[in-house]
């Protein structure tokens, strides 16, 4: 029983159905692989294992009951820690919310349980979703499922390690500047960024509020398609939420993509990228072109300006979102204070990790009157002309190919003593959340590490569709140029 | 050298929106402490804010009623600084694109007329309230954060305690004619700070200016703008140079304490508010709102003096409560004596009413107030009596008539009754009638006074007058 988990989502959800297994086998066989892997990996930061079985049980029962059930019902997934969720912590991976339960479910916990999903836990992060390695969690490491060495990306690590470790049929993570694609990436599994505004962002902890964005992790992008349609729904409750997704998968997973448009920012090939990335990226164009797309070769010159952009508008805005962990109401206070000015100075001095008091610095001077101007006012400025350069590419192509990440996943510590050369690894996907577009990340290959190369799609504003069946049409490719190469 | 003071104020009035602005908690006044909030109001990590569009409505009505123009893309900013009051550590209030800009507002003082400048109108959430405890600790009650607000700014156009007085006056009958708020002083609903700075007499440059808050009354207002400009004064005359601060009204001392200097004010690091999409307003909205605006205070005033003949200050007290104005505009026509009315219902209807509730009413006929004010207009009856018969009339449904039969108020202008009590006044105290022939006029007072006295204030006044200065004080 447990070889169950290896299955794929889709075929757990029709072993489910014909009750070759019931729901808390499942659940059960995926809390037995948590128990024997995650010491060494490291995804989750809370197990709930009661509450997981008892809905496993309500599954069954409305099963039994032969009431009509959601596709995705009983498969068991876990969320990354900065989404809401009542009865178990929600921490962001900081020291600042060590403990603390949301009284109240995001809207994407809501709709998950609306569908029965199964809940098996929260999983480990960078510390308010700031960093690129996971290496920022005040808990502990990550470790990356293909080799334990490395990190597994980030900032939504827990989530991708998850997955790529058979701890989950498929997770959620958020992305700011590339936290689903590039730990998808790094770990081999598939993430979707969807565009600006798709999936509520009611319940996720802001990090920066334009640019955060949740999206699904799973093995495939079938898998991960599924998950984004029961997700992507407009909410009330979300100022900046968008309409709801009325695609169908059957339709778009059997799409062609003879004659769709590729672009392939020569830009993003030219300097600091790791050879065996651009090859493999570059092959996955040819791959594409032998399936009848017509790739062509574009420059996108505002792209070099996005990412001080991105470091300055996600900064800004963090700034603010994280003023009000200030020990007053909720998570951490320091114990030694005298006055309030005391109590805010220690509490978020002793609170927060060394990376989010970087950019809170950051953020609160380039906000500063005086600096406004030159640093934030500039950086929304290059926003502008980011979205006019996409806008502008889109009227002639269906979407966008390239790396996403310079390098496939590093070692602990690799990184760590210049934040610069850690903000570098962005450079291809912040561009995405600066102009509020969809990313998917899919694998495209190996490097002579064995380590997984992502491939990302960027699409039009609200065609998540075109990406999805471009990439499920490329994974159905893979066994074949993998005996190609 | 005399000074004159130059002031403008920042209004904060609270709306009567049944719910918060960005969520739908009530907006209640008075409930127990942290019951009307949920995780938006408290800032709580996660949760968002939706705009509540009532709030934009109200803010252009009052945009409108000040003659301002309503943007057509409104934005809504965060204002960051660190107060317990403030879940979030920002309020979300509206910086470079509020709901209206560039609009004035007319008030009457006895001094005349003044055009005061609205610089703003912009829509903000209010902070929770903190309690301070005689322990030495502080609590905080989150019902009142996420209240709307909308904050009016005026440009330094007023010159007086009294313009000061007569703007606010205005400034709160606008927002209760409009029915966006409930403009209670006592509750927070209507605020102010005063922004103040002396400059000689004639001089066109602006001295430096401090700014006071926590004035809640009118009366405080007054009492804190005269402190402050005597205050000012003594610096300079003392050789001294204002600083630029903010100050706290302590209505307990009497006395404003400074708060914070310029060098220690908040860089609120304003920037538009990621979470709120800019608030689009169309024309045909603005126009919509227009057509329904209700008859405001200047519009009553304007009536008053130009069909009446109502003298400006006086239209400023008839136009206070919209009670009041409306009661006025009705009753009006059946005087002959429109002013006679005016005073009469300023003077001595405002004292029955409690100007602060909501529900004022009056609950005299109109047409028995109207007949009230011929009888004084016809000299049939004194001032004074009118007043006696006024507070009966307030209790019972009688005809004036009635009232004065029943009571036997009526004057007496028998001549012949009025000539026997005259010459027994002047026969006990005839030093009136010697100090009168000395030339001393005050003396027709004195006799007055004693007639009033022998009558119970029933002589017709015109008549005892007469009788004295061309018979009695010829016969004596």
């Amino acid at each position: 029983m447990q070889s169950v988990i290896f299955e794929s989502m889709k075929e757990q959800a029709k072993m489910l159905q014909d009750k070759k297994i019931s729901c808390v086998e499942l659940t059960k066989a995926y809390l037995d692989n948590i128990k024997s892997q995650d010491e060494v990996i490291g995804a989750y930061l809370h197990v709930a294992e009661e509450s997981a079985i008892a809905s496993a049980n309500r599954v069954d029962e409305k099963r039994r009951k032969g009431e009509a059930l959601h596709p995705l019902s009983g498969l068991p997934m876990a969320i990354k820690d900065n989404i809401c969720t009542k009865g178990m912590p929600t921490t962001c991976a900081s020291k600042m919310l060590e403990g603390y339960q949301s009284p109240f479910d995001a809207t994407v916990v809501k709709l998950l349980k609306e569908a029965d999903a199964v809940v098996l836990g929260k999983v480990n992060m960078d510390e308010f979703a700031m960093g690129a390695s996971t290496e920022n969690s005040y808990y502990k490491k990550t470790r990356n499922p293909v080799d334990t060495d490395r990190v597994p990306g980030g900032s939504s690590g827990g989530s991708a390690a998850a997955v790529a470790a058979h701890m989950a049929t498929y997770t959620l993570g958020s992305d700011t500047g590339g936290s689903v694609r590039q730990p998808a990436s790094f770990c081999g599994v598939v993430g979707l960024k969807p565009t600006y505004g798709r999936i509520s962002r009611s319940g996720l902890i802001a990090f920066a509020s334009s640019l955060d964005q949740i999206g699904p992790l799973g093995r495939s992008v079938e898998d991960v398609a599924a998950v984004y349609k029961m997700l992507a729904k407009h909410d009330e409750m979300d100022s900046t939420s968008g309409p709801d997704e009325a695609l169908s998968i059957d339709a778009l997973l059997g799409k062609s993509v003879k004659g769709m448009r590729v672009a392939l920012p020569t830009a993003f090939f030219s300097e600091g990228i790791q050879i065996e990335v651009k090859e493999a990226v570059l092959h996955a164009a040819k791959v594409f072109e032998s399936m009848g797309a017509i790739v062509e070769e574009v420059s996108l010159k505002a792209i070099d300006a996005a990412l001080p952009a991105y470091y300055l508008i996600s900064s800004a805005e963090a700034s603010s979102n994280l003023a009000r962990f200030d020990g007053v109401k909720y998570g951490y206070r320091t114990d030694d204070f005298q006055s309030i000015e005391e109590l805010y100075k220690r509490t978020r001095g002793e609170g927060f990790g060394r990376e989010v008091k970087r950019r809170i610095l950051l953020g609160t001077y380039a906000l500063s009157s005086g600096y406004y101007d030159a640093y934030y006012q500039k950086a929304l400025k290059i926003r502008t002309m980011i979205l006019r350069e996409y806008t502008q590419l889109f009227e002639r192509y269906d979407f966008v190919l390239s790396p996403v990440a310079p390098s496939t996943a590093f070692k602990f510590g690799e990184h760590g003593k210049s934040p610069v050369e850690m903000y570098l690894g962005d450079i291809y996907t912040v561009p995405v959340n600066i102009a509020g577009l969809p990313g998917l990340s899919i694998n495209c290959g190996f490097d002579q590490n064995h380590m997984p190369i992502g491939l990302q799609l960027i699409g039009k504003a609200h065609d998540e569709a075109t990406l999805l069946s471009a990439g499920f049409a490329f994974e159905q490719t893979k066994k074949l140029w993998r005996v190609e190469r | 050298m005399s000074y004159e003071c130059v002031i403008g104020l920042e209004v904060h009035v609270e709306l009567n929106t049944k719910s918060k602005i960005f969520c739908s908690c009530s907006t209640e006044f008075g409930g127990a402490p942290n019951t009307h909030v949920c995780p938006v109001c408290l800032g709580l990590p996660g949760a968002l804010p939706v705009l509540n569009k009532e709030v934009v409505s109200s803010a252009i009505k009052a945009g409108l009623a000040l003659n301002c123009s309503i943007t057509e893309k409104g934005r809504q900013d965060r204002k960051n600084y660190f107060y317990p009051d403030l879940p979030k550590a920002y309020q979300i209030s509206q910086n470079e694109l509020p709901i209206a800009l560039g609009g004035y507002m007319n008030i009457e003082t006895a001094l005349g007329n003044r055009q005061v400048g609205i610089t703003r109108v912009h829509i903000e959430e209010d902070a929770g309230k903190l309690i301070h405890e005689a322990s030495g600790g502080t609590l905080i009650d989150y019902n009142r954060g996420g209240v709307p607000l909308i904050e009016i700014v005026s440009e330094p156009d007023m010159r007086s305690a009294e313009e000061v007085k007569a703007y606010l006056q205005k400034l709160r009958a606008t927002m209760l004619y409009l029915d966006i708020s409930s403009c209670k002083m006592n509750e927070g609903a209507f605020r102010c700070d005063v922004n103040l700075s002396v400059r000689k007499k004639g001089s066109q440059t602006l001295g430096t200016r401090t700014e006071m808050k926590n004035l809640n009354s009118f009366a405080f207002i007054m009492k804190a703008i005269e402190s402050e400009k005597e205050r000012q004064i003594a610096v300079i005359e003392g050789g001294g140079e204002v600083v630029q601060e903010t100050r706290r009204w302590d209505a307990q001392k009497n006395q404003s304490f400074a708060m914070r200097s310029k060098e220690d004010a908040h860089d609120y690091r304003y920037f538009p508010d990621p979470d709120l999409m800019p608030i689009v307003i169309k024309s045909q909205e603005i126009q919509a709102i227009k057509d329904k605006l209700p008859q405001l205070p200047e519009d009553y005033r304007v009536l008053f003096s130009q069909q009446y003949g109502i003298k400006g200050d006086i239209s400023e007290q008839l136009v206070k409560d919209k009670a009041i104005a409306d009661y006025f505009s009705k009753a009006a026509s059946m005087t002959k004596t429109p002013e006679i009315f005016a005073n009469l219902l300023i003077m001595e209807v405002s004292k029955f009413l409690d100007t602060g509730s909501e529900n004022v009413v009056i609950p005299i006929k109109h047409e028995h107030f109207a007949a009230l004010v011929n009888l004084v207009g016809e000299r049939k009856i004194s001032t004074n009596i009118a007043k006696k018969v006024l507070s009966s009339m307030w209790q019972t449904t009688e005809s004036p008539q009635k009232i004065l039969d029943d009571k036997n108020w009526w004057p007496i202008v028998d001549r012949e009754v009025l000539l026997v009590l005259g010459r027994e006044i002047l026969k006990k105290t005839p030093q009136i009638a010697s100090d009168y022939r000395a030339g001393k006029k005050q003396a027709l007072g004195a006799f007055m006074g004693q007639m009033m006295k022998a009558t119970e204030g029933k002589a017709d006044p015109s008549i005892a007058e007469e009788i004295f200065t061309t018979q009695l004080i010829h016969e004596i």
